[in-house]
């Protein structure tokens, strides 16, 4: 569990992180949303201790990090794929911090085997690829077998074989009762692997709810419908609140209604329907949304 | 672990990290330092530069001891490759902490030891274990390869037990303790490896030249200078040493400890 509260870091006049409180809790995914510069990375540095809060506390597990006896089994961090050092074998990098918590090699062993990087335990980790650097580092975060993980952005670079990866393993460390915290600018990835969502804009908090729930108000937006009958269809649909706009080529971009709403008044009206999408891209919308709600909102505060 | 991409099929919330200690946080800075390929470069240039530019001496004129001559001097003039390998020692030393500044390890490193202190003290112990033996090997390879050249060329021979001689030999190597200590208290102040080489230079190298061109009052601070204080130790031939061999070491040894001690507040006070 990380817990949260009045969390503020100031760097001169510029607040990174504005009276920040929230809770991430242990046994469910928990993604951390904002735009570039929202203050997700400074906050997951003073999580770790890296950072001093300029006021405001956090606790992981319910204890004042950098005080913990043992700190890899209590929190297991990737900052980003760079915090390696380049001179030494990724077997090194990992023994290098497993040394400071008495863990030995093979459990070094295992996570190098967890994490894909059997083949190249020995070579120098300032030649692997970005994505490669976000496997170190990911095995680097698991070393403790940690009760608590938090990945800064863990699936920038990885392939999409790494990324369903990065997937399931956040799922399993969440059903093993562990608490995972991940950051993304990837709202569609979010949705997949988060149960959870803590939203950051400007350094404040804008928003503290479930995916379910974000996907839900994000779904009232557009539908993708292709369909031969699309004048017959856009009658049918026809009614206040809901617009249908047409490119030509026999698909409709429908704001309004439901997709399941869609199909009910297609199946009534006999109109064949080839496709029904809900428009993903309004995952995003509805996140850009409220973000961009927030960077105004403190445009106006300052003012 | 059997599956390479699998999800970790560990027993719920089981741990197998332990309390840190300042022992394991040893282990792992020595792991990292033995890790790396300039380590070992930089022991080897250490080495070499010694033995080699005490042998090359040893090849010039026969020295005969006489009253006026110790055997003492020898040595010391045998070590000459000191004043070279000191700047190989202090990169070495810079290194230890500027090398994780400038690659972002050092907030891994922090990350697992949040008390942060621990990874200083052990950084100078590994640095430190290193360092004093390699050096030690090389004072010692490097007494008796030039001994046994001068022999050889008709000088007198010289014996370990002579007066200030082992002390001479020993010194060289506690000299370059220091040394490496103050490169890692630099690389952890200055954080960059230009910046923190720079200084030791300036400080090592640069300012004893300096300091002789300057008016009467602040050159009288030139014996002080480190390189020039902890000279005193195995009797860097090239200035006039007016404190005596472990008083000058002392004076080197306080240059350590407050530049330890300013890395080790900039450690504990700023953020990663």
């Amino acid at each position: 569990m990380i817990e949260i509260d009045g969390l503020t870091k100031r760097y001169g006049d510029k607040a990174a992180v504005d009276g920040l409180s929230f809770v991430v809790e242990p046994g469910v995914v928990t993604g951390f949303l904002g735009p570039n510069g929202a203050g997700k990375s400074t906050t997951m540095r003073m999580i770790a201790g890296l950072d001093r809060p300029t006021s405001g506390t956090v606790r992981v597990n319910g204890k004042h990090y950098p005080g913990c006896a043992a700190p890899m089994a209590e929190l297991g961090i990737l900052l980003d794929a760079r915090s390696v050092h380049p001179g030494l074998s990724a077997r090194n990098n990992l023994l290098a911090l497993a040394r400071t918590a008495g863990i030995g090699r093979r459990r070094v062993d295992e996570v190098i085997e967890l994490a894909g990087l059997a083949e190249v335990t020995g070579a120098r980790a300032g030649g692997f690829s970005l994505g490669m650097g976000q496997r170190l580092g990911v095995a680097a975060a698991l070393l403790g077998r940690p009760q608590t993980v938090v990945l800064d952005e863990p699936v920038n670079g990885l392939d999409p074989d790494g990324v369903r990866w990065i997937r399931q393993l956040l799922k399993s460390l969440a059903e093993e009762g562990r608490t995972v915290f991940l950051s993304s600018h990837l709202m569609s990835e979010m949705a997949q692997t988060a149960t959870r969502l803590v939203i950051l804009g400007r350094g404040k908090l804008i928003a503290e709810t479930s995916v379910d729930d974000f996907i839900g108000r994000a779904e009232a937006g557009d539908v993708l419908v292709r369909t031969p009958e699309a004048v017959s269809l856009s009658r049918a649909l026809a009614g206040p609140g809901v617009t249908v706009t047409s490119d030509g080529s026999g698909v409709l971009r429908v704001s309004g209604v439901t997709a399941e709403q869609i199909g009910t008044a297609a199946w009534r009206a006999h109109l064949p329907v080839f496709e029904l999408t809900p428009a993903q891209a309004s995952l995003e919308e509805a996140f850009m949304q409220v973000t961009r709600d927030s960077v105004e909102y403190h445009a106006g505060a300052t003012r | 672990m059997s599956a390479g991409l699998g999800p970790a099929p560990a027993a719920p919330m089981t741990t197998v990290a332990r309390p840190v200690t300042q022992a394991r946080v040893v282990r792992s800075e020595w792991t990292k330092l033995r890790g790396l390929r300039s380590t070992w470069c930089s022991a080897l240039a250490a080495v070499m530069l010694i033995v080699g530019v005490g042998a090359g001496f040893a090849g010039g004129k026969p020295y005969r001891v006489s009253p006026g001559h110790p055997a003492v001097t020898a040595v010391s003039v045998s070590l000459f490759g000191i004043l070279i390998a000191q700047l190989v020692i202090g990169v070495l030393g810079v290194l230890v902490f500027s090398g994780e500044y400038g690659t972002g390890m050092i907030r891994a490193s922090l990350a697992v030891v949040p008390s942060r202190l621990p990874v200083l003290w052990a950084k100078l112990a590994a640095v430190a274990g290193l360092v004093l033996p390699v050096t030690l090997l090389a004072a010692v390879a490097d007494f008796f390869v030039a001994t046994a050249i001068q022999s050889a060329r008709g000088g007198t021979a010289i014996a370990l037990t002579d007066p200030g001689v082992l002390r001479t030999v020993i010194g060289a190597s506690l000299y370059l303790t220091a040394a490496a200590v103050i490169g890692v208290g630099l690389g952890g102040l200055l954080k960059k490896t230009a910046a923190g080489i720079s200084a030791f230079a300036a400080l090592f190298l640069v300012a004893p030249v300096v300091a002789t061109y300057l008016p009467h009052s602040i050159a009288a601070i030139a014996p002080y200078l480190p390189s020039s204080a902890g000279g005193a130790l195995w009797g860097q031939p090239l200035v006039a040493h007016p404190l005596g061999p472990w008083a000058g070491f002392a004076v080197l040894c306080g240059y350590a400890v407050l530049l330890t001690g300013l890395a080790a507040w900039r450690l504990r006070r700023r953020d990663a």
